[in-house]
């Protein structure tokens, strides 16, 4: 990998969220302290701090290759997985190391939703949504119907699904699947949803949709979402962090990043100028 | 908007390159497809000459003895008695012993190998089994009779007394029999199901085990709810496979299995397979209804393993249908 240039360190604006809009202190989620990763010898974050915020959505933009996936698979402990993975640093969820938590109970909070929709092809609609809670051990079939149904509904897919919980995830349109892999990530009621470009593979239309229901369900959810559309990250989201070779360049306010940018860097990429 | 202009020669040189090209490669098409057509038409043919062949040779069977030669159960070439009973329900019973042993067996090492063995670990284990795919079956075969047999022999007396109240595991403990025949293709099928199982679990999608690990799947639950169903089409394809295999094999079922055509519940009990009795007697058979009828025994033999094979087709067809998977 090459050597970046001397950086300035780390940059956390006084503008930073803990001094948001109407004053009232808002519950922080996570947080992500000296956060450092990589594959093998290869660093990809290093010393990354960030805080996101209960009822809010975060977009995380950055340049290909800068670490984004890597900095939210790291929020679920997914990068582990990896073999080869490296990982140092501290994250919080509601203020206790995810390091303690066991990864797999971890998992159940800090929900994912990825880039490429990926139903299990061998699930129907109904078992794909179902999946997650059964994995919890519910067993009282009402209650999952319940549940189903309900998640169905904020992801916007119950109306066109209704009919047909019982066919194949795979027979529904890419857009279908994007919203049945989101209703199958909020079933299990998680305190935190992460979206990996979540509407890349997706029309304009389809995406509308999921930005339109991302709005919806921050209500009682921190929302994550990594995303090379800069329009779609002032659309939807409250904060956003620009992400560069590895390291947080700038937090704040998304009005604030897209109209007054602190960073030049910052600036050079959203106005397009970047490399 | 104005269309791109181009040059009367452009346009000449362009056309004749196209047409050389084209003609040329239609020419060599046709002819490949042709060729390859004619390979393709030769494998089907050589099948229902097999077939034929088997028909005729096997006729005086059919019109001496007629369809009961396929469920009636003694054979005494002496008396020129002949009905096929023992020997397919030694192929079916050993063949069925050897799936039940090896099916799990397999799929269990392939889910080690696939999911838990490191790649480098994997990769030698792999190499290893693919060697005892390789091994020629007599050689198996005289491994069942100096290890095996013994080997049988002596837990069969501890089977009986725990779980002789089964018919299945009663009698007197010679060593060779169905239980013996089952073990051994068991060896010889595992092979290929754990090579194949392995592959087709290396080639589920990451990006599904990673969906059923963020749900918060242990390790275990993402096999079992995703890469199994994902992977089972190709499962059923490696055990109809080793079917087909275990179905034909002659030589080192015949060293073991007893060669006594009898019917028997216990698998403790000595007895015989189509493919044994086939190689066994057709050099020694005598009478001519003999001889058509060992013939006749390989076309059953043959249909057999024709219509599982079209079953396996049928099934895998349905389940990666279904599932999409595939
Ligand atoms: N499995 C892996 N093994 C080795 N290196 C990896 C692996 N995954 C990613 N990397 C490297 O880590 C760096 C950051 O990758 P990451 O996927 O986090 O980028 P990203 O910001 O999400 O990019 P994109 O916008 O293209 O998705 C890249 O340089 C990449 O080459
Ligand atoms: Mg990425």
């Amino acid at each position: 990998m090459v050597k970046t240039l001397a950086m300035p360190p780390q940059y956390i604006p006084d503008s930073s969220p803990q001094g948001s809009p109407g004053g009232a202190s808002q519950a922080v989620t996570l947080e992500v302290r000296h956060l450092k990763a990589g594959y093998g010898t290869t660093p990809v974050l290093r010393d990354v701090n960030i805080k996101f915020y209960d009822t809010k959505v975060t977009a995380i933009i950055g340049p290909s290759g800068c670490g984004k996936s890597t900095m939210i698979r790291c929020l679920n402990r997914m990068h582990e997985i990896t073999p080869g993975a490296s990982v140092e640093g501290e994250v919080l969820l509601e203020g206790k190391s995810i390091l303690a938590l066991d990864p797999v109970e971890l998992r159940r909070h800090v929900g994912m939703v990825f880039q490429r929709p990926n139903p299990f092809p061998s699930m129907s609609i109904f078992d794909n949504v179902a999946s997650g809670l059964v994995l919890n051990g519910a067993r009282n079939r009402p209650l999952i119907a319940e549940r189903v149904e309900d998640s169905l509904r904020k992801a916007a897919l119950w109306d066109e699904v209704k009919d047909k919980l019982r066919q194949p995830g795979m027979s529904l349109s890419g857009g279908q699947q994007q919203r049945l892999c989101i209703a199958r990530a909020l079933a299990v009621e998680p305190r935190v949803l992460l979206m990996d470009e979540p509407c890349s593979a997706l029309d304009p239309i389809a995406t509308a949709r999921i930005e339109e229901l991302m709005l919806g369900l921050k209500n009682n959810l921190t929302i994550i979402i990594v995303t090379h559309n800069m329009q779609q990250a002032a659309r939807v989201s409250d904060y956003t962090a620009f992400m560069l070779t590895g390291e947080l360049v700038e937090f704040t306010q998304t009005q604030q990043i897209f109209t007054k940018p602190s960073d030049k860097r910052t600036e050079d990429y959203i106005t397009g100028r970047f490399g | 908007m104005p269309a791109v202009q181009r040059t009367a020669a452009e346009e000449r040189i362009d056309s004749r390159s196209k047409r050389v090209t084209g003609l040329r490669e239609r020419a060599g098409d046709r002819a490949f497809r042709w060729f390859v057509a004619g390979f393709g038409w030769m494998i089907i043919a050589l099948a229902v000459m097999v077939g034929l062949q088997l028909a005729v040779g096997s006729q005086l069977t059919w019109t001496k003895l007629g369809a009961p030669f396929l469920w009636k159960s003694d054979w005494d070439p002496v008396a020129e008695k002949f009905g096929a009973l023992p020997f397919i329900y030694g192929t079916l019973v050993s063949s069925a012993l050897a799936l039940l042993i090896a099916i799990p067996l397999g799929v269990g090492s392939a889910i080690f190998l696939a999911e838990l063995a490191p790649r480098r670990v994997s990769d030698a284990c792999t190499f290893l089994i693919e060697l005892l795919a390789a091994v020629p079956s007599v050689i198996l075969g005289l491994m069942g009779i100096f290890l095996l047999v013994p080997a049988v022999r002596s837990v069969e007396p501890t089977l009986t007394k725990f779980l002789g109240f089964l018919p299945l595991f009663r009698g007197v403990p010679y060593g060779v029999g169905l239980l013996t025949a089952g073990l051994i293709l068991s060896i010889m099928i595992l092979p290929f199901i754990t090579v194949i199982t392995r592959e087709v679990l290396l080639a589920v999608p990451r990006s599904l085990k990673e969906a059923m690990l963020a749900l918060g799947a242990t390790h275990w639950e993402t096999v079992v709810g995703v890469s199994l169903p994902y992977a089972r089409s190709g499962i059923a394809g490696a055990v109809f496979l080793s079917l087909g295999r275990a179905l034909g094999e002659t030589m080192a079922v015949t060293m073991v299995i007893g060669n006594t055509p009898k019917i028997s519940w216990s698998l403790l009990d000595p007895s015989y397979s189509m493919a044994a009795v086939i190689a066994n007697e057709l050099t020694e058979a005598v009478g001519d209804l003999h001889l058509s009828s060992l013939i006749a025994i390989g076309l059953t033999l043959f249909a057999i393993t024709v219509v599982i094979n079209g079953l396996a087709r049928l099934m895998i067809y349905r389940v990666t249908r279904r599932g999409a998977a595939a």
